[in-house]
């Protein structure tokens, strides 16, 4: 019987298959469980990397050096990778690599939906696309046959919906694949100018040998129906137009959309009475058909923003004959801290402060929401450094006595991603910024990844245990203080004491994640004294899931709390008390 | 085509709806069908609302089921059943748990729990069967199972025996697990019934 699997699942599986040695990664929601899974295969040697652009490098090094390799990350972690992705175009590759970019249209958790198609176009690299999990497996076994075969890196585009949706899928056998000898060749592989126009022309050659091979490649595949209508589409689009069309069209399905299929796409065209591309995101696919003279729509039906799904697909075509049901208008439920998370009191105390906070990717993004209201910007990786180094030298330039303040506040597994060399250039330009760096132990918003501070390896094992203030004061930093985010007055005390001194300083805010098993501590749930509440609600302001309000008076779930203690110590009167061990409240 | 039916799943983050989701799945693939399921990590998990996508049939395509296109609905918390409502395809069936959770807004005093929910779902014609699942798994002894109590109830309005259902409960749930989950589903599936 076949199995259920998760794109992601199927992925580790289909390199497990296809030979795999080695494998790296950045965690990042839809790819995280590629490399998770990956890690469950003795035979593949996986490491979670310190971000993007070091994976890439690494898995690069890797294939090099003679073994088959893949390197996963979400889309935007492509843009952190993008330098060595352009570079290994012109390189090419010893042993296979394959790169999977896992886009999120619909930006379910993501700080943007950009379409990554561009990069292969960009790159000059093959782009592979499967539309569901039985394809993700397969194809990844193509993906490295391909590479091989043209010496060049695959683009292996899979979206959220792929990614995170399980579909049934039968599973082959791994093959294991003899490691290729390295064999030094600085025609290639040291791209200096010279080397580098050369490789760009061999680049050019192998894109025009990429195109033939798309043209006849199993990947890249025409379903006969009604010729009224053709549509061409890619990944998991292809499966929102079936459903809709079923034998109404024929459908030119690409697995393998860059280079573009032009001969291909010319053959369908000139079999179907009317042309349309269905895709996601942007025109990819369209531009393409357009640019070689061929009519067709797409864009001008279909959004260019968001995921799709089958009611959108057959409105734009005229096929759905109700309208579309409206939703109820029910109070929001948006995500928030869960009881006894650490970042709950800095954000309180950070919320107070007149300054201008700079946030950063992670759960603590949440802190720029009510009733925090706390972070005023998140713009990518290891931006709350350096966009508040840019607000720290906005407000001197622009208030030289007295300039306003920022506050950067980023997490550990971010931290070491990219906020390093930011607080660096802190360091050298000499800017009096603030940086928080809440260090809970794990990377927590992608779902527990160990990273450099955490003390352990993706595969379990223990690893050296990088440590926020060392990297400080190394950097030249003189104030660098430790502290307990459960203690307000410690975490204001600390924080104002920071702001008093013009120069760089760094707070390591350190308790582990609410979540982490491994770090739990069961302490006594709090109450409120209901005669003694006076219904001020100040308590309120920490947004607890174990905290709320009946008749007027605050009530704490015990189920809910784990005893952190931030209410207790917001409470102005004394009345939320911790549950004594063995006694009743 | 052979037709595909859509079922989806709702609740908030840390209900349970996963597990549920995932004996769902397995009955489906024990029955012979070609299965689709789809659910969204990340930003959810913090308390946010979840919803699992399950389509089955001959050959399913999307992978997603888009507005007014479930068959039937398994939700497990009160609001939540609002928030998906229009979902449901006309004469769809929405089986819900009786069970309130506070959002953000709510636990922040800045909104009220609404208490007009099955009179807003009732104006929409729906069909809701609603069943108080807490107080199964809560008499049980383990809050936990409260997930596995609304899929007994749920298991009533699909068209699979009842051994069907066990066999993949013992499939999908740890055997350590396996009494009281049983015990729960057990216990829902004869509140279905009524």
């Amino acid at each position: 019987m076949k199995s259920l699997m998760t794109g992601n699942e199927a992925i580790a599986r289909g390199a497990w298959e296809a030979g795999v040695r080695f494998a790296t990664a950045y965690p990042g929601t839809p790819s995280t469980e590629i490399l998770e899974n990956i890690a469950g295969y003795d035979e593949i040697h996986s490491q979670w990397s310190v971000n993007e652009k070091t994976a890439l490098e690494t898995a690069l090094g890797g294939s090099i050096a003679g073994l088959r390799t893949l390197c996963a990350m979400k889309h935007v972690g492509l843009n952190v990778a993008a330098d060595p992705l352009f570079s290994s175009a012109y390189m090419g590759v010893n042993a296979g690599l394959v790169i999977i970019t896992a886009d999120d249209p619909g930006c379910h958790s993501s700080q943007n939906e950009q379409d990554n198609r561009n990069y292969a176009k960009a790159a000059k690299l093959p782009l592979i696309e499967p539309s569901n999990s039985q394809e993700a497996l397969d194809y990844i076994k193509i993906a490295f046959e391909l590479s091989e075969a043209y010496r060049t890196p695959v683009l292996f585009r899979i979206t959220t919906r792929l990614a995170h949706g399980k579909s049934t899928v039968a599973v082959g056998e791994r093959v294991e694949v003899e490691p290729r000898e390295y064999v030094r060749d600085v025609s290639r592989f040291v791209l200096m100018p010279a080397q580098a126009r050369a490789c760009h022309i061999a680049l050019e050659d192998r894109l025009a040998k990429l195109e033939d091979y798309a043209c006849s490649t199993q990947l890249n595949r025409v379903e006969w129906g009604s010729r009224k209508l053709g549509i061409i589409c890619s990944g998991v689009a292809y499966h929102y137009a079936h459903e809709v069309f079923g034998e109404e069209a024929s459908y030119l399905k690409l697995g393998m959309s860059y280079p573009f299929p032009k001969q291909l796409v010319r053959d369908f065209a000139a079999e179907v009475d009317r042309l349309v591309v269905i895709e996601e995101l942007d025109p990819f696919i369209e531009d393409a058909v357009r640019a070689i003279g061929i009519e067709v729509e797409g864009k001008s039906l279909l959004p260019r923003v968001g995921e799709l799904d089958s009611s959108i697909v057959a409105r734009a075509f005229g096929k759905a004959d109700d309208e579309t049901p409206v939703p109820e208008k029910v109070t929001g439920r948006p995500p928030m801290f869960c009881a006894g998370c650490p970042h709950r009191g800095v954000f309180y105390e950070l919320g107070k402060l007149p300054v201008v906070i700079t946030g950063d990717i992670g759960c603590y993004t949440l802190g720029s929401l009510p009733p925090f209201a706390a972070s005023d910007t998140c713009i990518c990786m290891g931006a709350s450094i350096s966009a508040g180094i840019g607000f720290q030298k906005a407000f001197g330039i622009m208030d030289p006595e007295n300039p306003r303040r920022a506050v950067a506040v980023i997490g550990d597994s971010t931290f070491y991603h990219s906020g390093m060399t930011g607080l660096l250039d802190a360091v050298y330009n000499g800017v009096g910024l603030v940086t928080v760096i809440l260090d809970n132990r794990i990377t927590a918003m992608t779902g527990h990844q160990e990273n450099p501070g955490s003390g352990y390896a993706l595969s379990g094992q223990t690893a050296p245990e990088a440590k926020p203030e060392e990297i400080a004061k190394a950097f030249g930093i003189k104030r660098v203080a430790t502290v307990d985010p459960y203690d307000l007055a410690q975490v204001k005390k600390t924080l104002e004491d920071s702001l008093a001194d013009p120069h760089p300083s760094v707070i390591v805010s350190r308790a582990p994640c609410a979540l982490l098993k491994r770090a739990a501590v069961r302490k006594p749930p709090y109450y409120v004294d209901q005669d003694a509440c006076r219904k001020c609600k100040v308590c309120l302001k920490v947004a607890c899931p174990a905290l709320y309000v009946e008749d007027g008076k605050a009530r704490i779930d015990a189920a809910v709390c784990v005893g952190c203690g931030i209410c207790a110590q917001v409470c102005r009167f004394g009345t939320i008390k911790q549950i004594e061990k063995g006694g009743e409240n | 085509m052979a037709r595909t039916t859509s079922i989806m799943l709702a609740g908030v983050g840390g209900q349970g709806t996963i597990l549920a989701s995932r004996v769902l799945a397995q009955l489906l693939l024990n029955e012979g069908h070609d299965v689709k399921m789809s659910e969204v990590h990340g930003m959810a998990q913090r308390g946010g609302s979840v919803t699992t996508h399950v389509r089955y049939g001959k050959d399913v395509d999307a992978p997603t089921i888009a507005p007014g296109q479930a068959d039937f609905m398994l939700v497990f918390e009160t609001m939540e059943a609002a928030r998906v409502a229009h979902y449901l395809k006309p004469g769809g069936t929405i089986v819900a748990n009786e069970r309130e959770i506070s959002s953000l807004p709510i636990l922040i005093a800045r909104e009220e729990y609404p208490d007009d929910i099955p009179e807003r779902l009732e104006r929409r014609g729906i069909d809701v069967r609603w069943a108080d699942a807490y107080s199964i798994a809560d008499n049980l002894g383990n809050i936990r199972v409260e997930n596995v109590a609304l899929l007994g109830a749920f298991s009533t309005v699909l068209p699979f025996a009842e051994d069907a259902w066990k066999k993949a409960l013992t499939q999908v749930i740890p055997e350590r697990h396996l009494k009281i989950n049983t015990a729960a589903f057990d216990k829902g599936r004869q509140l279905g019934k009524k």
